[in-house]
């Protein structure tokens, strides 16, 4: 039997497809692990967040779609930096595990927002990326799902163009490193900590209109952080690389899964790499690893 | 002596940690423009809740500064966040060296530029830093937690070089480094002071490598100052020499046997 080679491209492309969303929300994720060490487990339901408020200004407000997701992205920076000043500031120097279980306890209020204001019940956003085919070689790529990766990929870039080269991600690295001692460097450590979750909302907010637009929009889309926690862990909680990779990989991974064994097995197959890197490579691919010095 | 001479003027304050534990209880000092002034004292006397205190840094580890005033320069310091005294041109060198362990020797000292936003026309001097440290040049490109003790100092100093302070606050600068180093990361010191005119606060528990750079002493039991007065008359000073120095009255080293010793010095701690 010969092997359908067109159909293993077209999987592999709609995997790179989701994976770019992946690493997106990773990256979200990443910026706050990065700058405030908190593992934030409200990362789906920020990107769900956005993707409602940028439904309810498309629908209710009637605001052409691009302005929608642009006040829509706004709005949920400051509704990031909102969570962080009230949610997360006050817990400032308390253990991590209270922490992160806060940001469960932000979840769901997040969650109930939604279903207080929008119902529970799936929705559609309006279409607004082109509808054209997108063809590379002879295989079929979904527009959106072409459309969405193109944004992802350039988000990412940004940001690690900006870790790499800006100033402000030393500020970033140094106050992860040792709140404290960043105090003693000048460096406006709040700030750093506002600023942190305002750009990871944003992030979140983009991811959740593109994601929202491949598959609508519902209270539960929240559960797409789980997939995320599942790629940032595979990628090193603190790397934006890792994220971008293993966004990628897990992507690629489960639509094969999906494609050829059936879609029962794609989260058996996410889990099973979260598994094997964990055993490899305790801190990720990517992920930084303590300097012990005796 | 006069407030406008002295950079940096402590009245009478007092500290309480968890708003129960009192540790500094009436502490007056004050570092007179471009001079060393050393703050000595045994474990657990207050020094460096001093310069927390000062630096403002207490309040991330709850503490609580109740009574007194601390003056930066003539003005009156309470209310100002730490990195905003950072940048008014103090700054706290802080105990164990803290230097940021997962950025490279180069980005460490890129983060201490931020000491110098606001003020016009201050831009980082990083050859300055290499000239002091000229193995913190060979290094610039590693990370800062693969560094040897020594080389975390001076790095540590270094970024209190880039933020072109009026006053350092250096907390225990010979902890845990061999004694070699110790004279050579003093000999630097000194010369930070001379050459770029910084007036600097002290903390040791090496008193005597202490005195040797610092022009007045303080020293301090129990959340309080017990003796001050010029280094040099310190270093002479019976008490003194017997307590931290380790030396007996006529320079050989003390026994352990003297009873005199633990009378005389309950007398100081009552």
């Amino acid at each position: 039997m010969d092997f359908d080679w067109l159909f293993l491209t077209e999987i592999v492309f709609a995997g790179l497809g989701a994976g770019g969303l992946y690493a997106l929300t990773g990256l979200a994720f990443v910026m706050i692990y990065k700058a405030t060490r908190v593992v934030n487990l409200a990362i789906g339901e920020m990107l769900m967040i956005g993707a409602y408020l940028c439904f309810g200004l498309a629908t209710a407000m009637n605001l052409p779609m691009w302005l929608a997701i642009l006040v829509a992205v706004i709005g949920s920076g400051m509704a990031g930096a909102l969570l962080e000043r009230v949610a997360i500031r006050p817990m400032l120097g308390e253990s991590p595990i209270s922490v992160f279980m806060v940001t469960v306890g932000l979840a769901s209020i997040l969650v109930g927002v939604v279903e207080l204001i929008w119902t529970s019940e799936p929705r559609r956003l309006p279409e607004f990326m082109p509808s054209a085919p997108v063809m590379i070689g002879e295989a079929f790529v979904p527009p959106k799902v072409f459309y969405g990766f193109l944004v992802a990929a350039t988000l990412i870039a940004v940001a690690l163009a900006v870790f790499r080269f800006w100033r402000g991600g030393v500020a970033l690295r140094a106050t992860a490193s040792d709140q404290q001692a960043a105090y003693s460097m000048g460096i406006n450590v709040p700030r750093v900590f506002s600023l942190s979750w305002t750009v990871a909302a944003m992030i979140a907010a983009i991811a959740g209109v593109i994601v929202g637009a491949v598959g609508g929009i519902s209270s539960t889309m929240g559960v797409f952080g789980l997939s995320v926690l599942v790629v940032v862990i595979v990628g090193g909680l603190d790397s934006v690389l890792g994220a971008l990779v293993a966004g990628l990989l897990i992507g690629v991974v489960e639509s094969l899964a999906g494609g050829f064994l059936g879609g029962e097995y794609k989260l058996l197959a996410t889990f099973m790499i979260l598994i094997v890197v964990l055993l490899v490579r305790p801190y990720g691919l990517f992920g930084t690893h303590e300097i012990e010095r005796l | 002596m006069s407030a406008a001479e002295s950079v940096l003027e402590v009245n009478n304050i007092e500290v309480i940690y968890n708003k129960a534990v009192q540790v500094l209880r009436g502490l007056s000092l004050s570092v007179p423009r471009g001079q060393i002034v050393a703050l000595l004292g045994s474990n657990g006397a207050g020094k460096s809740t001093t310069l927390k205190t000062v630096s403002g840094l207490l309040g991330l580890e709850n503490g609580e500064l109740t009574r007194g005033e601390i003056r930066f320069e003539g003005k009156p310091l309470a209310a100002s966040k730490p990195h905003e005294l950072v940048r008014a041109g103090l700054f706290h060198v802080m105990e164990g060296r803290r230097v940021f362990e997962d950025l490279t020797v180069e980005e460490n000292l890129v983060s201490a530029t931020y000491a110098l936003t606001g003020r016009s026309g201050a831009k980082a001097d990083y050859e300055l830093v290499y000239e002091y440290f000229p193995r913190l040049y060979e290094r610039r490109n590693g990370l800062a937690g693969y560094l040897s003790g020594g080389e975390q100092q001076m790095l540590a100093i270094g970024r209190a070089l880039i933020a072109r302070p009026r006053l350092i606050l250096l907390d225990e600068p010979s902890l845990g480094l061999a004694p070699l180093l110790v004279e050579n990361i003093f000999q630097i010191i000194a010369r930070i002071n001379a050459e770029q005119k910084v007036s600097m606060l002290l903390v040791e528990q090496n008193a005597s490598v202490a005195l040797a750079v610092a022009h007045y002493g303080y020293i301090m039991e129990n959340g309080k100052v017990v003796t001050d007065g010029p280094a040099e008359r310190l270093a002479a000073d019976q008490d003194v020499r017997e307590f931290y120095l380790g030396m007996g009255g006529h320079g050989e080293m003390k026994s352990f046997r003297d009873i005199k010793h633990y009378k005389r010095r309950k007398r100081w701690l009552s």
